[in-house]
């Protein structure tokens, strides 16, 4: 299973690296949504506002729903999916595998944004360092989610714009949870409380994902 | 794993997908290290009943063997790793480069890298390991395919359309590949809209229509 995950996350990331959407189109897209956040929010509010946590997660998740569709367009070209099914491989290590490379593509992208974040939103930087390990596990969180959903509305009529339908509900408890550590490492106040719900959540998706994936596939 | 009896058993086969038949009744029979043509007009279901060899869709009803695997039973998952699939839309992943391909296939199921050189050989695309897969022609496309069945060696081999937009020196060079793994025991089922111009090949022509086999 492991074998076939880093296998499976080897290629994604080969193929984003190659193709550099996440670099030119996807990374520059949250960047510009941070940016129209700044000016929704006015120049008398950015910097004092606790609005910038919620903003940050709500780039993500715009961020995380182009990667999604990206990382399980990758393999539903008709040939390219036939030929791969027909190679057999474990669906939990797949899974591992493509929540590994989103993962990591969120990781990267969510750096840009909280810099983003300083510059635009003036967020304070200490309060984004201390906020950045439990931001990199509700990313974690987030991609395993990601990945299951985004094999449950692959290959149907409206892949793109059901994923954000059916994920978002999922994502919710992550969002707030995200939101809440992000905010009490700016401002102060329970951290470790709501860091704790994402691990679990990390936790509780990557075990669905694993005994679930195969069926989604199939189905 | 060796088979007595036919690669492939089919009786009264009918697959649905959303409520529409795609095979409706296919009675078919394929010996060992044979070649079949299947034949038909668009629609006709050969596709459809390649997926089924596959194991890429479902038996809905009826009775059907592959390579020993009960479709009947379900077990498509694991016949899937014994079948090679070789689609005329391409096999393989267009951003990465020839070689990358392979080497995902060859590691995906624990091959030996060793191969990679000889089946690149093999298929003339030994100059073009480091491009880009999107970038070649139709024809290399269709020799990079054929590169990641011969690294795979499976006992059944599946191609649909494998002709459609190849020369005649690409059609030559196909045969003669066909040739050898079916000398070496492979099962051959290819689709095509004519019966196939290579006669030494000597292959069993199945005509389609309406998802049914209509003459073997």
């Amino acid at each position: 299973m492991i074998r076939i995950a880093l296998l499976v996350a080897v290629k994604d990331l080969r193929i984003e690296a190659r193709s550099r959407v996440l670099l030119w189109q996807v990374v520059p897209f949250g960047v510009m949504a941070l940016l129209l956040c700044g000016l929704a929010l006015g120049p008398t509010q950015v910097g004092h506002s606790s609005a910038a946590p919620g903003l940050f997660y709500l780039v993500v998740v715009l961020v995380a729903l182009l990667m999604i569709n990206r990382s399980h367009a990758l393999e539903t070209s008709p040939g390219t999916r036939a030929s791969v099914a027909t190679l057999g491989l474990d669906p939990a290590g797949v899974f591992l595998g493509k929540a590994l490379a989103l993962c990591v593509e969120l990781w990267l992208s969510a750096l840009v944004l909280l810099a983003g974040c300083v510059v635009v939103l003036h967020t304070d930087l200490h309060g984004t360092l201390v906020a950045t390990p439990s931001i990199l596990v509700t990313l974690a969180a987030i991609a395993a989610a990601g990945t299951l959903y985004g094999a449950l509305t692959s290959g149907g009529n409206a892949a793109a714009t059901l994923l954000p339908v059916l994920s978002l509900p999922a994502f919710a408890p992550l969002l707030i949870a995200g939101e809440r550590s992000f905010n009490s490492a700016l401002h102060g106040g329970a951290l470790l409380e709501w860091w704790v719900i994402s691990v679990v959540a990390l936790a509780v998706y990557l075990g669905m994902g694993i005994l679930l994936y195969g069926v989604l596939e199939e189905s | 794993m060796t088979l007595e009896g036919p690669v492939v058993s089919l009786r009264g086969a009918v697959s649905m997908a959303n409520g529409f038949p795609l095979l409706s009744g296919v009675d078919l029979e394929l010996a060992p290290s044979s070649l079949t043509v299947l034949v038909g007009a668009n629609g006709a279901g050969k596709t459809s009943l390649l997926q089924l060899m596959a194991g890429l869709i479902g038996l809905t009803s009826g009775e059907g063997n592959v390579l020993g695997f009960d479709l009947a039973r379900d077990e498509r998952r694991l016949l899937r790793r014994h079948v090679g699939w070789l689609g005329h839309e391409g096999s393989f992943y267009d951003d990465l480069t020839v070689s990358e391909n392979l080497t995902f296939a060859a590691k995906a199921l624990d091959r030996p890298l060793d191969d990679l050189s000889n089946v690149l050989a093999r298929v003339e695309l030994d100059g073009r390991r480091d491009t880009i897969a999107k970038a070649l022609s139709a024809g290399q496309r269709r020799r990079l395919g054929l590169a990641w069945l011969l690294l795979r060696r499976p006992q059944l081999w599946l191609l649909d359309e494998p002709y459609a937009s190849l020369d005649d020196q690409g059609r030559t060079f196909f045969d003669a590949l066909l040739g050898e793994v079916i000398e070496r025991g492979a099962t051959v089922v290819v689709s095509a809209h004519d019966p196939l111009r290579s006669a030494h090949l000597a292959p069993v022509t199945v005509t389609m229509a309406g998802g049914q086999v209509v003459t073997a």
